[in-house]
């Protein structure tokens, strides 16, 4: 990128002409072209540049309102009922609302990467300069796809990054005004909102991915990026603990840096829960998991951690309060999580460290992380031989004796307070009996809320119980996942982006998200494993990623074990922590720009126009909790990208839903006639919700199919549909006559039973275009 | 008589469900409806009441009216094995938003659904579903048959033990038949 500002100034200037004093001359900047690419039609685009495009996806996938609430209580002429068709004192209506409060959790997720990507540049602007050059790896030469598709420009170096943030700031502020009573008053037109919130939210992230990948020197675009340890069993108990949670790694980062500076690396342990943990491998591959974010209670419960260091983003807002229970001090270290702590950023580290060992303070709040390395450090070197790994983790004896003081309450207020109405009571007597396996059977299944606990009329610390129980369990914990890669090589775009786009590669499976399973993260491995044998891409990031690496198969092997690294048919790629989830959008852009060669620069609807008919990729966000998933989605949503989220998913109030049976919704433009042409429901769906595991792997197989894809392409993933849908459901799907497109679509497999069905419905042969959605893309005489 | 919803914090707002105090009520629903239909999610295959599964209960109501059946996620299986042929697969999300749309012609083609008894979804997306129908479709009514307060639905049970579950289930069978 080549815009940098210029300014001027002159105290005093004499000449024969003229004498000037004080002149100040600034240029906001200066455009030094470089890349040779012309500008696409929407650079940097605004609120409603890209309505059209948004308005054709939302004609297809209408919003399905399941309002979480039947009223709105956002400002002071409130509360407004909106049941039966009524409207609110400004005039909302229930849909508007919907749309808004969908809309405040997308800006809510954009505005939370788009802060963490700003401390990001300007930290590793401040450690390594505004020239420091973005390197994404030997095979990465399109090292920004959403930023060049967006924005409209390549940037060369972390200073460039800023600029990019400047835009992304401002869209966001733009956005959320519209959500202010009196404003947007069209659902679809906050769904619109909606879709630009995802899109700058990518944009966000990939700064933010970028510059740490090039700074702190990431794997880069590894396929073979290191295994590392994961799992409660893989801390070694005997040495120091320090814990980081979150999703900003330069504190954690900081710390491993000063135990390598002091020769103390081996001496302490540096573990990490939720993305923090994943960057910190991808910094340090000897660095280690505990897990997702749903260990944090467990683990800071076990007392294994002397300190812990918290940076951003989905952080326990009680880690204070528990880490006091263990004896436990917590720094914190950004601006976004104080914790009510007092500001220590100025005093010395001695002072500090003196006052955490002696339990003069539960904490510290400190900005510098030098300051936080040094403290954290030390205070774990001097605190652990004194907390002697102090637990609150009750044994089994005391377990039984609490288990005892269970009154069995008759509306069982802990099972009802459980997200995932998990049979507590049951549990409890079970183990007012002696017998813990119930409790320990919950283990798997617990979200580690902690909210049994505070529904419990006796104060039974339940959550402890279930962690108790299984013991022997957590410390058998021991798993490997591959550290975060990043990109896709442009390499590996050009090998699979011809058989992805022809339908040969069945699809790209992305496992992202959160950790709020309904039925347990072994779940996401199960469709992992699944969708890889059968020769699928699977990409993988954030808490999905970890949960994969969590299980064994009968050798003793995990997932990241048994498949490899390589953006390729079978592979398993994890591409790291929330933010590198634009490398997964990033690699269906480059699919369009590197293998269909088509033009990059600020060309979103075309290049989204392809993806969305060309590229078989799924998103599966099977426990998706946060407004950051909520944006993520959204950004996939705009490039055409359906996803797909766990029954807990149904809480994000709506999704968007194609009718299949509506012949009228599934017609496209042949670019090569301009005839239109019906493509059947390819995709069906753009956001939907699925009750089991079983149903998401049939329908993700089904979302996959898309108006391009060749006979034979066709005919792979109809087999996998089939197949997938015969051995779950136990009968042929009812729906295939609307995928078959020509006889050679059929696999040779199951042609006799397709084609009596074809027959049946009456179906006849259709022709395969060159699909899209754009009248512009028609190539005219 | 009021109800509290199963998951205390799901807490709906003004209009809430009217509570199945005796089974006649649902009896009389579903007698007076012209299009009734029956949507069965997973949890019906696993939940046991005495020697029996959900499941079974519901193909008895299902059976003693003719109603047809929407077998959500993977479960059509479960009943063709029990030998139920008027049973459809759809995904809970695709039969609401079919439900929702008053144009709909239904499974048969004869007609948009009036009345739509749901059982067997996870509590919570039976929830944000119902709470879609409340809002969006003014003229199909919904019934949980569930043992917990469904609040989004016309009618639904409070919260039930297993046995008052039973008997009310085997009671709307018995007053059906």
């Amino acid at each position: 990128m080549s815009k940098k500002g210029i300014s001027v100034k002159l105290d005093k200037l004499k000449s024969e002409l003229a004498e000037i004093s004080n002149l100040q001359l600034s240029i906001g900047r200066v455009i030094t072209e470089e890349w040779i690419e012309p500008m696409g039609p929407t650079p940097a685009p605004t609120l409603t540049t890209l309505r059209d495009w948004d308005y054709k996806l939302l004609q297809r996938y209408k919003p399905f309102y399941m309002p979480y609430c039947d009223v709105c209580c956002l400002c002071t002429m409130g509360k407004c009922d909106l049941t039966q068709g009524k409207r609110g004192a400004c005039g909302l209506d229930i849909w508007c609302q919907q749309s808004r409060i969908v809309l405040l959790a997308c800006c809510i997720g954009a505005a939370t990467h788009a802060a963490h990507s700003r401390h990001l540049v300007e930290y590793l602007i401040e450690k390594y300069g505004r020239d420091s050059p973005i390197d994404l790896g030997t095979g990465v030469e399109i090292e920004a796809p959403i930023t060049r598709l967006v924005y409209g420009e390549k940037p060369k170096t972390l200073g460039d990054l800023e600029e990019v943030l400047d835009y992304v700031e401002n869209q966001i502020t733009q956005l959320l005004s519209s959500t202010h009573t009196g404003q947007e008053g069209n659902n679809i037109d906050f769904e619109s909102k909606v879709f630009h919130a995802g899109m700058i939210d990518h944009l966000a992230m990939e700064v933010a991915d970028i510059a740490q990948v090039s700074a702190f020197g990431f794997p880069k675009a590894d396929p073979n990026a290191p295994l590392v340890d994961i799992g409660m069993g893989v801390i070694d108990s005997t040495k120091p603990v320090i814990l980081v949670i979150g999703h900003n790694v330069p504190p954690a980062a900081q710390i491993i840096d000063y135990l390598s500076e002091t020769g103390l690396m081996g001496n302490v342990e540096v573990a990490g829960i939720c993305c923090t943990a994943h960057d910190l491998t991808r910094y340090n591959p000897k660095a280690k998991i505990i897990g997702p974010l749903s260990w944090q209670l467990r683990f800071i419960r076990s007392g294994l951690a002397d300190v812990i260091v918290v940076d951003e983003q989905c952080i326990r807002t009680d880690v204070l309060i528990e880490a006091q229970r263990t004896m436990t001090p917590v720094i914190a270290t950004t601006e976004k999580d104080c914790l009510g702590l007092p500001n220590r950023t100025f005093d010395s580290v001695d002072r500090i460290v003196s006052d955490l060992v002696d339990r003069k303070a539960p904490g510290a709040f400190i900005l510098d992380t030098q300051k936080v390395a040094e403290v954290a450090v030390k205070t774990a070197l001097l605190l652990a031989p004194k907390r002697m790994k102090f637990k609150v983790i009750p044994d089994a004896k005391s377990i039984i004796e609490g288990a005892k003081k269970c009154s069995q309450c008759r509306y069982s207020p802990c099972r009802r307070a459980c997200p995932n109405d998990l049979p507590i009571p049951e549990a409890m007597r079970q183990a007012s009996q002696g017998v813990l396996d119930g409790l320990a059977n919950l283990y798997d299944l617990c979200i580690g809320c902690g909210r049994c606990e505070h529904a419990c009329i006796n104060n039974q610390p339940i959550h402890s119980f279930i962690i108790g129980a299984s013991e022997r369990r957590t410390r058998e914990e021991k798993f490997k996942v591959r550290a975060g890669r990043g990109a896709i090589q442009d390499v590996e775009i050009r090998k699979v982006g011809g058989p992805i786009v022809l339908g040969e590669i069945p699809g790209v499976i992305a496992l992202v998200g959160c950790s709020n399973y309904s039925n347990g993260g072994i779940e996401v491995a199960q469709m992992a494993e699944e969708f890889a044998k059968r020769r699928y891409i699977v990409v993988a990031s954030g808490c999905s990623a970890m949960s994969i690496g969590m299980y064994r198969d009968e050798e003793g092997k995990t997932l990241y074990e048994q498949f490899s690294g390589d953006f390729d048919a079978g592979g398993l790629v994890n591409v790291g922590s929330c933010v590198a989830n634009s490398h997964i959008a990033g690699a269906a852009i480059k699919i369009a720009s590197i293998f269909a060669k088509r033009k990059l620069r600020a060309n979103y609807e075309e290049i989204a126009d392809y993806i969305h008919n060309r590229v078989g990729a799924v998103g599966i966000a099977w426990g998706a909790m946060s407004q950051k998933a909520a944006s993520i989605a959204s950004g996939f949503w705009r490039l055409g990208v359906p996803v797909i989220v766990g029954p807990h998913g149904s809480k994000y109030r709506r999704m968007l839903l194609g009718r299949k049976d509506r012949e009228e919704d599934w017609y496209v433009y042949d670019a090569r006639t301009g005839e239109k042409v019906y493509v059947g429901p390819c995709p069906e769906h753009l956001f939907y919700v699925a009750e089991t595991k079983e149903e998401a792997m049939v329908m993700a197989a089904k979302l996959c199919m898309r108006p391009n894809d060749t006979t034979r392409g066709r005919a792979i993933k109809l087999s996998h549909y089939v197949d997938l849908h015969k051995r779950f459901y136990g009968t042929m799907p009812d729906d295939i006559h609307y995928f078959v497109r020509r006889e050679s679509d059929i696999p040779i497999m199951i042609k006799d039973e397709v084609m009596k069905i074809l027959r049946e419905k009456g179906w006849k042969e259709n022709v395969i275009p060159d699909p899209t959605l754009l009248p512009r893309l028609i190539k005219r005489e | 008589m009021s109800a509290e919803p199963w998951q205390t914090a799901e807490i709906p707002g003004p209009l809430k469900a009217f509570v199945i105090t005796k089974p006649i009520a649902v009896v009389t629903l579903i007698k007076r409806a012209k299009r009734p239909i029956m949507i069965v999610g997973h949890e019906a295959t696993k939940i046991n009441i005495d020697e029996k599964k959900l499941i079974d209960y519901v193909i008895e109501i299902a059976n003693a009216k003719q109603i047809p059946i929407v077998a959500t996620a993977h479960i059509i299986k479960e009943f063709k094995e029990r030998g139920v042929e008027n049973v459809f697969s759809m995904p809970a999300i695709d039969i609401a938003n079919r439900l929702k749309d008053s144009e709909w012609r239904g499974l048969d083609g004869n007609g948009p659904y009036d009345l739509a008894i749901f059982v067997g979804l996870p509590y919570y997306m039976e929830w944000t579903i119902l709470s879609g129908l409340k809002h969006s479709a003014p003229n199909l009514r919904t019934i949980s048959l569930d043992r917990t307060y469904q609040p989004h639905a016309s009618w639904s049970f409070p919260n039930l033990t297993i046995d008052e579950w039973r008997t009310q289930l085997n009671e709307i069978i018995t007053q059906l038949k």
